[in-house]
């Protein structure tokens, strides 16, 4: 269905080709699943299926990509648009009508189909994808999850033979991004449809995936996923579990791991007990409350994040997590409520003395970078901390050492601008970090990275609060937990137990090897030594 | 709006909000307008915008784009105010008249001989500014209140297929440009993080960068995401064609602009009006034509002219109409002497207050295009 030989390709004024000799066949019917780090050339691959890369990137391709048999080298994106449904990482930002209905219709409109044929085809999609409630709502009104089945559904309609996903699911929490992966899942069994996704969170999709494609270093590796996983650059914990207990052919589902897991259960020593959790507090919220006009975003509530402890926010879209980490940092609206960070409430404070007691990383944090290059901005954020200069450029690189001082901020991976806008924050010296989402274009050993950090932040006495959909990365970063649901506090307390007891947030780990164990790393230290390779 | 002939028209009237067609918007606006600038009678003007303002006020939705008419309306201010101002400064006008503010005059070299600046500020310059700047004021809320009801990617839509390459470019600019506000909002805000209040240059330059960068990479993702799904499919169209095509459109343009400048330009010989706008409407039509030729698209419940399209569009026609009928008839009401209080005629106040029809015709629009979950 679609074939690469020896495909190339280089972006404009790149000094090394983003991908180079990529040979790769898919058959009809196929479920791909596209991993690898992030800036690896997974988009760049995807993108090559439809002409997007090079007709709209800019570039050179050198070789022959095949679609159904045709080469499509130098046809545009619109003349593939019948063979290849594309659905970009955010959908809202690729919608060009208002309402859901209209956007079904949109591709079709443009092949020119007869009417009566585009009102059948928009009926069976909105049933197909389950959002016929939805016709007539604004593209802009629904959440994440309803979002994405309406992009994926918009594509479906001009009866594609491929349908390409470029993270399907980055934005989304756990339990929807369940839902659009069982859709997609869905999609590959009823419609016959050639599935290429790529998707940070492996864990998901792996089990549904015929073959894997591993982007690495430019080169493109293919195979059945539980061999290509045995040294995959990114792998989701239960294949991290899997290689530590050396477990071949390496479990894919948790079904599967869990029948494996049952004789190393018995073998592991005991759990990990309870980090202690009286600290002195860094932060005392009481009866935080966020209005704007008629919605309550948040809801009286009540926050306490101690000394060196990293405390998670945790629910789903739109459940007030931002508008908190906003109202306890001082400068977001806060309608009621008190904070108390050392016997001071940031609130009353101007900006620039408020980040001095609460910093904050938010969730689009290259939205406090405006500079040439990481150099000026450090130096800018040491002016405007009024320190010494060199301060926020040696917190940078204890974050994350060897960042090019003469690059352009923008050029920075994901992980590297998270860094250098956390240094900025922390150039202020503040008792408490907050951080809106930092894991969004994170891979798996960013994630670890980042835990790291945040790890070591809280380690030097600080308060750490997260906002998080990823279970993974909380279990690994948090002490506790707090879940919100409409702007109220639903459970808090300890990590282990919050995220153990509700089964959208158990991470992999406690599905196998039950509720007492989180993380891959502390299985690792209750393995009894002979077992560890 | 009540027959039931066919079952379409019934499932179409059962659901009672919906939006009207775009075009009817433009026509009764552009009616309004056309009315507006055929008086200086400051009531008539007024009326006009206060009439305006009640079908915006009665019409409109949620969307982004119905919020923008009191920008339009502060536009319309600040243009009454330059005209008077202008007047002043530049004075002149009948030395009879009746003095306001006795101010002396600043002698200008011999160059400037025909400028006069400042003066003794008379009641008639005032009179004349502030009227000739209510009709400018009145055109733009004009438009400004079609702004605010039709909604632009309807428009778009509807808008011959030749255009397509246009069309890309003002689609992406209408999607883009409401987000502007929010991007602007969310930097701001951002800003206040690196601890950093301060104004001025710098400032604006710390809010500029980020938001410039967000709306483009928004304008590349969204046309990206266009092309992906078949926007402009070209079919097939030669060097030959795109030639004439481009030709004709050139042609077009070209009679439509001086045609348009013979019309306003009194002193132009008259073959230059009328015959040289009609050429060149001819030459961009035929262009859209051959351009649209190989373009093949349908659409998707095509928005149709029901009874209240015809008469919001009729009642912009009959303000239009009306307003030039009398402008020849009632040379005194449409055009008041001044100094003196301007008088009104029972026929011109019904022929603007024939506007207000949308208020009692147009079908309430359809809601939830609200932003949902603003800040999560």
């Amino acid at each position: 269905m679609i074939r690469f030989d020896d495909v190339t390709f280089w972006y404009d004024r790149a000094t090394a080709p983003t991908l180079s000799g990529v040979d790769l066949q898919i058959d009809e019917g196929e479920l791909v699943l596209v991993s690898g780090r992030t800036g690896s050339g997974k988009s760049t691959l995807l993108a090559m299926m439809n002409g997007l890369v090079p007709h709209f990137s800019g570039g050179t391709l050198a070789g022959d990509i095949a679609i159904a048999g045709d080469s499509i080298i130098g046809r545009p994106p619109r003349e593939l648009a019948h063979l290849v449904g594309y659905v970009a990482q955010d959908p809202l930002a690729g919608f060009v009508s208002d309402t859901v209905e209209e956007e079904l219709a949109y591709g079709m409109e443009h092949l020119g189909l007869p009417p009566q044929t585009m009102r059948r085809r928009v009926e069976e999609t909105l049933d197909l994808l389950g959002i016929a409630d939805l016709r007539h709502r604004s593209v802009r009104s629904l959440s994440g999850g309803q979002q994405q089945r309406v992009a994926i559904g918009s594509v479906l309609t001009m009866h594609p033979r491929v349908l390409v996903l470029d993270e399907p699911t980055s934005a989304l929490d756990p339990t929807a991004a369940e839902d659009v992966l069982a859709t997609i899942a869905r999609l590959v069994d009823d419609l016959a449809l050639t599935v290429v996704v790529a998707e940070h969170r492996m864990e998901r999709v792996v089990p549904f995936a015929d073959r894997l494609v591993i982007v690495r270093d430019g080169r493109v590796e293919v195979g059945p996923p539980a061999t290509m996983l045995v040294d995959a650059p990114v792998a989701p914990p239960l294949v991290e579990l899997g290689r530590l207990a050396g477990w071949e052919p390496l479990p894919l589902s948790v079904r599967e791991a869990r029948r494996r897991a049952r004789p190393l259960a018995a073998r592991l020593a005991p759990p990990p007990c309870e980090r202690p959790t009286t600290r002195p507090p860094a932060l005392a919220a009481r009866g935080v409350s966020v209005r704007y006009g008629e919605l309550v975003a948040v809801d009286g509530v009540d926050l306490t994040i101690g000394r060196g402890e990293v405390v998670a926010l945790m629910g789903r879209n739109g459940s007030g997590k931002s508008s908190l980490l906003w109202a306890i940092q001082g400068s977001g609206d806060r309608t009621a409520g008190v904070v108390d960070v050392g016997g001071v409430d940031p609130g009353d404070l101007r900006p620039a003395r408020a980040r001095m007691l609460v910093g904050l990383v938010p969730q689009t944090a290259a939205d406090l970078l405006y500079l040439e290059t990481v150099d000026r901005e450090c130096a800018a954020a040491d002016d405007q901390a009024g320190v010494a200069r060199g301060t926020c450029r040696s917190l940078l690189d204890r974050l994350t050492p060897a960042i090019p001082a003469d690059r352009h901020p923008r050029d920075l991976s994901e992980g590297q601008k998270l860094a250098l806008v956390l240094a900025i924050v922390l150039t202020a010296q503040p008792a408490v970090i907050a951080l809106d989402e930092p894991t969004r274009g994170l891979d798996y050993p960013g994630k670890a990275e980042l835990v790291r950090i945040l790890r070591g932040l809280a380690a030097e006495g600080r308060g750490v609060v997260v906002s998080s959909h990823d279970v993974e990365f909380v279990a690994a970063a948090a002490d506790s937990v707090v879940v919100l649901a409409d702007g109220e506090v639903v459970s808090s307390g300890p990590a282990r137990t919050v995220l153990a007891e509700s089964p959208a947030f158990a991470p992999q780990v406690s599905k196998v090897l039950g509720p007492e164990w989180l993380t891959v790393d502390e299985v690792a230290a209750a393995m009894p030594t002979e077992v560890v390779r | 709006m009540t027959t039931v002939a066919t079952p379409d028209r019934a499932r179409r009237s059962a659901r009672r909000r919906r939006e009207l067609h775009p075009g009817a918007w433009w026509l009764w606006a552009l009616g309004l307008a056309a009315g507006a600038s055929f008086t200086l009678n400051p009531v008539l003007l007024v009326l006009l915008v206060v009439i305006a303002g009640l079908v915006v006020a009665a019409c409109r939705g949620d969307a982004p784009w119905a919020l923008s008419f009191r920008y339009y309306l502060v536009f319309g201010a600040v243009i009454v105010a330059l005209r008077v101002l202008f007047r002043v400064l530049l004075g002149g006008g009948n030395p009879d008249a009746q003095v306001l503010v006795p101010l002396p005059e600043i002698p200008l070299p011999e160059v400037a001989r025909s400028v006069q600046l400042l003066g003794d500020v008379t009641v008639d310059e005032v009179l004349i500014g502030l009227y000739d700047g209510m009709r400018l004021a009145a055109l733009v809320i004009c438009v400004g209140a079609a702004n605010s009801l039709a909604n632009p990617k309807r428009l778009l839509a509807s808008a011959p297929p030749a255009l397509y390459e246009v069309g890309a470019a003002l689609v992406v600019a209408v999607s883009v440009f409401p987000q502007l506000a929010e991007s602007v909002r969310r930097v701001d805000r951002a800003r206040r993080l690196r601890g950093d209040a301060g104004r001025g240059t710098g400032a604006m330059h710390r809010v500029v960068i980020p938001v410039l960068e967000d709306a483009l990479d928004r304008s590349m993702t969204l046309a990206a995401g266009m092309d992906a799904r078949g926007y402009g499919r070209s079919g097939s169209a030669t060097a030959r064609e795109r030639l004439v095509t481009g030709a004709l459109m050139l042609a077009g343009l070209f009679g439509v602009s001086v045609g348009t400048y013979g019309y306003l330009d009194s002193t132009a010989p008259p073959l230059m009006a009328w015959p040289m706008l009609v050429l060149g409407l001819a030459f961009a039509g035929a262009s859209l034509w051959s351009a649209g030729r190989r373009v093949r698209r349908t659409r998707y419940r095509p928005p149709r002219w029901w009874p209240a399209e015809y008469l919001t569009a009729g009642s912009g026609l009959v303000v239009a109409v009306g307003l030039k009928l009398l402008a020849s008839h009632q040379v005194e009401v449409l055009h008041p002497a001044i100094p003196g209080w301007p008088p009104v005629s029972v026929a011109a106040l019904v022929v603007v207050v024939v506007g207000v029809v949308p208020v009692f015709a147009a079908p309430a629009p359809p809601t939830g295009h609200l932003r949902a979950g603003e800040g999560s």
